[in-house]
């Protein structure tokens, strides 16, 4: 039984009721692992918890329960093996674009010149395409060009790991996509392991390993991990070809339409071993009809799926 | 709405201030050639000063003449009681500048700290909102009773009022950073310090910077009455000194002046505001 690289175990979240109300709790028993080099993508509604659990990665925030071990070590505060991209970018205004960069570059390697920070953050805001921008305030930039922006920042300071909640969320379909064709290609290119939310089902499956599916909240799981089996070099021109595209989107649409509502009241699971599924290997045969109302079966038998991989 | 030319506002201030000077100078002619004096007054205030133009309203040349002749020589001194208004205003500035800095310097780490904790906070808020709405004056009896010394107790006048708009403001600034900032700086590791001086206090800077302002827009409308209770130098002296002498014009002129450094001032701390202020 190898260790993965990131290890969540038992993760719990509960916000004290005030004034006598009982206790809300958002998300219970959460486990999971990411790999090195690994690309995972957290799907489930509003409100059920996904902000707070990358916060808990990022050590921002604490768990009421239960721990992250990465690269075995417990995760006890934020660290520079962790870069963050926020969902609403969060660049300094005061700072041009290059130095937001080099904001962290400085902190990553204080013993570094500034000729040299300077340096390394213009190559990372190039690889983003933003090296005509360097010396441009936020306030001067276009949505999607502060994400790139964010992007750069997280990338420059070589994490270990990148956390990314819902970083294109506010952005039009467009630029959306083209940022996600370059957050596709450097991510090939250096295989970082990622953990992102969206709620973009498309997304998650141009970009992911694997999809981490939560039911809703209160009580929140990870209902299921759905691996993404097409090969790796996908882009977002072709992705769409490939048979399993449509067998994996439709899983992943029935989960959230139907399935993720009444998750939480069934006790079929073991929440330490999420069920993995890889609808994309079905054949024909075992698309998931979209109106298939869910029983605990379902998720015991979803065709030739595999449970357990995650040990 | 049609666009206005630049010169529109200018040209319109211009026939304000026509207009004014228009109506002040002719109706100080009238009074003056109008006036009758009752002999018991002329008698009491002195036969010069209730017939001569001094104690009349002056008109607009009259100041005009007078100011010319300030600004052509503001820093004469004859004796304690006859120094150049370009000297009295200096004192004044002086007195300003040096409470406002010694404010500055107290009220903006003060601020950082009370800003950074809720506890402290809610610990010294009771205390600020006593003191806070205290006239500045009323400190000046206690000033120089314990400094002994009427220079310094304008200072500390100065010091006391300036005080309170920087601390507020500066307390409210740090405490309202946005948490996304501060969650970079974490997530980054930046260390506490760096956090304060690139972080914070930039983001804040704006909010301070409102706080500064205030704070010199209230200290020079304080050091005109603290002068006039302490004596000695200053353009609140002058002004009181003038008061005893019935010399309106120089009152006149002084008011001006006041007018104009007051606005200096604001002018200086608006640039200032200016290069912190960023845009979201
Ligand atoms: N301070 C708090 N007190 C009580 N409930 C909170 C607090 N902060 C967040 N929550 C609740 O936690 C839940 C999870 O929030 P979040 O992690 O932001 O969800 P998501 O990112 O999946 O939309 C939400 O239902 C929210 O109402
Ligand atoms: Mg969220």
């Amino acid at each position: 039984m190898s260790q993965p690289f990131l290890k969540i175990e038992g993760l719990t979240k509960r916000f004290a009721g005030s004034g006598g109300a009982p206790d809300f709790t958002v998300f219970e028993n959460i486990f999971f692992g990411i790999e090195k080099g690994e690309f995972a993508c957290i799907i489930g509604h509003s409100g059920c918890g996904k902000t707070t659990i990358l916060n808990v990665l990022a050590g921002l925030d604490e768990a009421t329960e239960g721990g992250v071990v990465m690269g075995g070590r417990e995760i006890a505060g934020p660290s520079l093996e962790r870069g963050v991209v926020f969902q609403s970018h969060a660049l300094l205004p005061w700072l041009t674009a290059l130095g937001n960069v080099a904001f962290g570059v400085r902190s990553r390697w204080p013993q570094w010149s500034s000729k040299q920070i300077e340096a390394h953050s213009i190559r990372y805001l190039e690889m983003v395409g933003l090296g005509g921008a360097l010396h441009k305030k936020p306030a001067e930039l276009s949505g999607g060009m502060k994400q790139r922006v964010g992007i750069a920042r997280a990338f420059a300071i070589e994490p270990k790991m990148l956390l990314l909640d819902e970083p294109f969320g506010a952005l039009d379909a467009l630029t959306r996509g083209t940022i996600q064709d370059e957050l596709l290609s450097i991510v090939q290119a250096t295989h970082q392991t990622v953990f992102m939310i969206t709620h973009d089902v498309d997304e998650a499956i141009l970009l992911a390993d694997k999809v981490l599916l939560m039911s809703n909240g209160p009580y929140a799981k990870i209902a299921e991990i759905v691996e993404i089996t097409m090969p790796r070099d996908r882009t977002r021109a072709t992705v769409h070809h490939d048979p399993q595209y449509y067998r994996i989107r439709n899983h992943l649409v029935d989960f959230l339409v139907n399935r993720s509502k009444t998750y939480a009241g069934e006790q079929g699971d073991d929440p330490v071993h999420p069920p993995v599924v890889r609808p994309g290997l079905d054949g024909g045969a075992q698309v998931v009809p979209l109106a298939k109302t869910p029983t605990p079966s379902d998720q015991a038998s979803p065709g030739p799926a595999l449970r357990n991989a995650s040990n | 709405m049609k666009p206005t030319s630049f010169w529109a506002a200018p040209i319109l201030s211009v026939l304000f201030f026509g207009l004014f000077v228009g109506i002040w100078h002719f109706s100080t002619q009238q009074t003056l050639g109008e006036v009758t004096v009752d002999p018991e007054y002329a008698a009491l205030i002195g036969a010069q000063a209730a017939t001569g133009g001094q104690s009349a309203m002056p008109g607009p040349l009259d100041v005009g003449a007078k100011l010319w002749e300030h600004i052509r020589d503001p820093f004469y001194d004859r004796g304690t009681n006859d120094k150049g208004i370009g000297t009295q205003l200096i004192y004044s500035i002086g007195r300003v500048l040096i409470g406002f800095a010694l404010a500055a310097l107290v009220a903006i780490p003060l601020g950082f700290v009370i800003g950074m904790s809720p506890l402290i906070y809610k610990a010294l808020d009771p205390f600020i909102q006593v003191l806070k709405p205290i006239s500045p004056l009323a400190w000046m009896p206690l000033a120089l009773y314990t400094i002994k010394d009427s220079n310094i107790s304008a200072v500390f006048v100065i010091f006391i009022c300036s005080l309170w708009p920087m601390l507020v403001n500066t307390a409210f600034g740090v405490a309202s950073v946005r948490k996304d900032w501060l969650n970079v700086a974490r997530t980054l590791e930046v260390s506490s310090l760096r956090t304060a001086f690139q972080v914070i206090l930039p983001a804040a800077a704006p909010t301070i910077m409102t706080g500064m302002r205030i704070s010199v827009g209230i200290a020079w409308l304080v050091i005109v009455a603290a002068e006039m209770l302490v004596g000695g130098t200053g353009i609140g002296y002058f002004v009181w000194n003038e008061w005893n002498n019935l010399s309106i014009t120089n009152i006149i002129s002084a008011i001006l002046l006041i007018g104009l450094v007051g606005m200096m001032l604001d002018t200086m701390l608006a640039q200032l505001a200016r290069a912190v202020t960023y845009k979201e």
